[in-house]
């Protein structure tokens, strides 16, 4: 599971020593983040994402079952019940502001991991199994903050709930049935925000359970780094405690500083002033709009405007918007490259900053009102997404010529060090 | 040891079947059905319940709907547009070639005879489900000068048929009678 030269946990009190022998909890622990994890020694601050996202997962564990000993689940009084949380609770107000926030917190350091594997091309083999539990973790995230917005019942919370079940009606046949048996009724009522409710207090654990597996999996090959060179001895690496502990440390400082101007200096920059409003099944709101971390994905819905090889222009829509995230579980096929650090690919990189701009180009769509220029420009921005994945990325995969990699990831910290050079003669290590 | 020696070799070699495949396989059918027999309530629960289909009719007083005006009413929790179509409407949706629409329907199809002038339509944009503006006062009423719905930007003609934007169908015609000429009963 690890390497060799990794450090062994080694109690040293008598209790630890006697807690060791029965349950090794502690010893888990100290080879999963402790000083038992040997990692690669030039990782940079993107690698920080990835304990950022469980920090932000458990700050909202954290929060929500404190906020769900407030909130009332019924149609009826949820709106009042969240009021009640902002007015009258103690420090109801900061708790309620930390986990909306908490939330856009949560997927701005998950949408720089997902990028982050996509440059590095993290996906890439042995580690593919990690890229797949990542985007289902992903898909699961979604799923939540969804049934989390809805809860709040205001005029966003109702339409956003409307809108999003109404993609399932686009499915022939079972679609409207469907539709009913997710909402337990005709429209968003009673019956859609008490399993909203449940769902949303349910799915966090599912997400934590899937981060075992998917840390799991990770410590088989261990982390990558930004060479994309595999570690191949010990002066490769250094024990994450205390180095990557420390790295993390200061990035987590930052993050909650993000966090924290936001919370307590523009609590509701990113929501949206109608949810607000108590929910009202008669009218929905000029301008509908799901949150910001949806936006791109909301613009591919929208682009399909008239019907497409015989499919109706709703269910093209509905299944583009999933594609979106399916092509993600095909991308260790996808990417055939033989490298991986977008460093040592100078076409990759180029085409990897397009589909940024590609993205951000989305997303703006996505929040902008459902009229011209914003609904060409989404179309166009739509078909480079796909493009870039399927055909753009195999392409550029198998055409390209890599830059020369360094021998080893000794050698790309230090040059020339005498260390490396003796490794790389070594044929016991070659 | 010879026993079992005995019993691995009729496993490897496929010799007839043991009582035991038997009561293996029986064992773990039941045990089978009885989960999915389980499995059926838990599914089943989460549709509409008693209450919520038992809202299934509602009635509409229509005489202070002058010509020219709409309302919204509620059936099942979502809105219903009832609309007094003036002659100008009915003919510029009578003109319309029918083959040319998305989801073809003449206006004939979509009112009761001989009250052509009453569009009665669920106020429910057939993409996904957004309230179409239109039927209040001062509401847009989009380039057709029936429903526009500003989700998706679904455009829909007098007769509440969807012309331009993502809806793949006119507006729903619930099921409904006049109980007089001044009642609709939807449902």
């Amino acid at each position: 599971m690890s390497f060799p030269w990794a450090n062994e946990y080694k109690p040293v009190h008598p209790f630890m020593r006697y807690l060791d022998e029965r349950l090794p909890l502690p010893r888990f622990v100290y080879n999963a983040v402790g000083g038992g994890y040997p990692v690669p020694r030039n990782l940079n601050y993107m690698w920080n994402f990835g304990v950022l996202a469980g920090v932000a997962l458990v700050l909202q564990i954290v929060t929500g079952v404190v906020l769900a000993m407030h909130y009332a689940a019924n149609a009826g009084v949820a709106f009042d019940s969240v009021e009640h949380i902002m007015r009258d609770v103690n420090w109801g107000w900061m708790l309620r502001y930390a986990h909306a926030n908490g939330a856009s917190m949560f997927f701005i350091v998950v949408y720089t991991h997902i990028f982050r594997g996509f440059f590095y091309s993290s996906y890439k083999a042995p580690r593919e199994m990690i890229w797949l539990l990542g985007v289902v973790i992903f898909l699961l995230m979604m799923a939540t903050a969804f049934m989390g917005y809805v809860l709040p019942w205001g005029q966003m919370s109702f339409w956003g709930a409307k809108v999003i079940t109404g993609l399932f009606s686009a499915i022939p046949l079972i679609g409207t049935p469907l539709q009913q048996w997710l909402l337990g009724g005709f429209a968003p009522d009673n019956a859609a925000l008490n399993r909203f409710f449940s769902l949303h207090f349910l799915l966090p654990f599912v997400i934590l359970g899937v981060i075992v597996l998917h840390v799991w999996a990770l410590h088989i090959p261990g982390s990558s780094n930004p060479t994309g060179v595999e570690v191949k001895q010990e002066s490769d690496t250094v024990p994450f405690h205390p180095y990557y502990t420390a790295k993390d440390g200061f990035g987590l400082g930052l993050f909650l500083i993000l966090y924290t101007i936001l919370v307590f200096f523009a609590p509701n920059l990113l929501g949206h002033p109608d949810n607000y409003i108590p929910a009202n099944p008669m009218s929905t709101p000029a301008h509908i709009v799901p949150e910001w971390y949806f936006w791109p994905f909301y613009a591919i819905l929208r682009a399909f405007t008239s019907d497409f090889f015989f499919i109706p222009a709703k269910l093209m829509g509905v299944l583009a918007m999933f594609s979106a995230i399916l092509v993600w579980f095909f991308l260790p096929w996808l990417d055939t490259g033989p490298v991986r650090s977008g460093h040592y690919r100078p076409l990759f990189r180029k085409f990897f900053y397009l589909l940024v701009i590609d993205v951000l180009v989305l997303g703006y769509c996505g929040g902008a009102p459902a009229a011209e220029p914003y609904v060409m420009i989404s179309q166009i921005a739509s078909m480079y997404y796909f493009l870039h994945f399927l055909v753009i990325l195999p392409i550029v995969s198998s055409i390209e010529t890599p830059q020369p990699l360094p021998f080893s990831i000794t050698e790309a910290v230090l040059g020339k060090d005498e260390h490396a050079v003796l490794s790389a003669t070594s044929p016991a290590v070659a | 040891m010879a026993e079992q020696a005995s019993i691995a070799s009729a496993t490897v070699t496929g010799e007839g079947v043991r009582r035991r495949d038997f009561i293996n396989i029986a064992a773990v059918s039941v045990a089978g059905v009885g989960g999915l027999a389980v499995l059926y309530p838990l599914i089943s629960q989460m549709a509409p319940s008693a209450d919520v289909l038992a809202e299934s009719s509602t009635e509409i007083d229509i005489s202070a709907i002058a010509t020219g005006m709409a309302i919204k009413a509620m059936w099942r929790k979502q809105p219903v547009f009832v609309r007094n179509l003036t002659p100008e409407e009915i003919k510029s949706a009578e003109k319309v070639d029918v083959t040319s629409l998305r989801d073809p329907q003449t206006i004939e199809e979509r009112t009761k005879a001989g009250k052509t002038n009453w569009l009665i339509t669920m106020g429910v944009c057939t993409h996904l489900g957004c309230v179409p503006l239109g039927a209040g006062e001062g509401e847009v009423k989009g380039e057709f000068g029936g429903y526009f719905c500003p989700c998706h930007g679904s455009v829909y003609d007098t007769a509440a048929r969807i012309r331009k934007g993502p809806a793949p169908k006119n507006l729903e015609v619930p099921p409904y009678e006049f109980s007089s000429d001044t009642v609709v009963k939807i449902g």
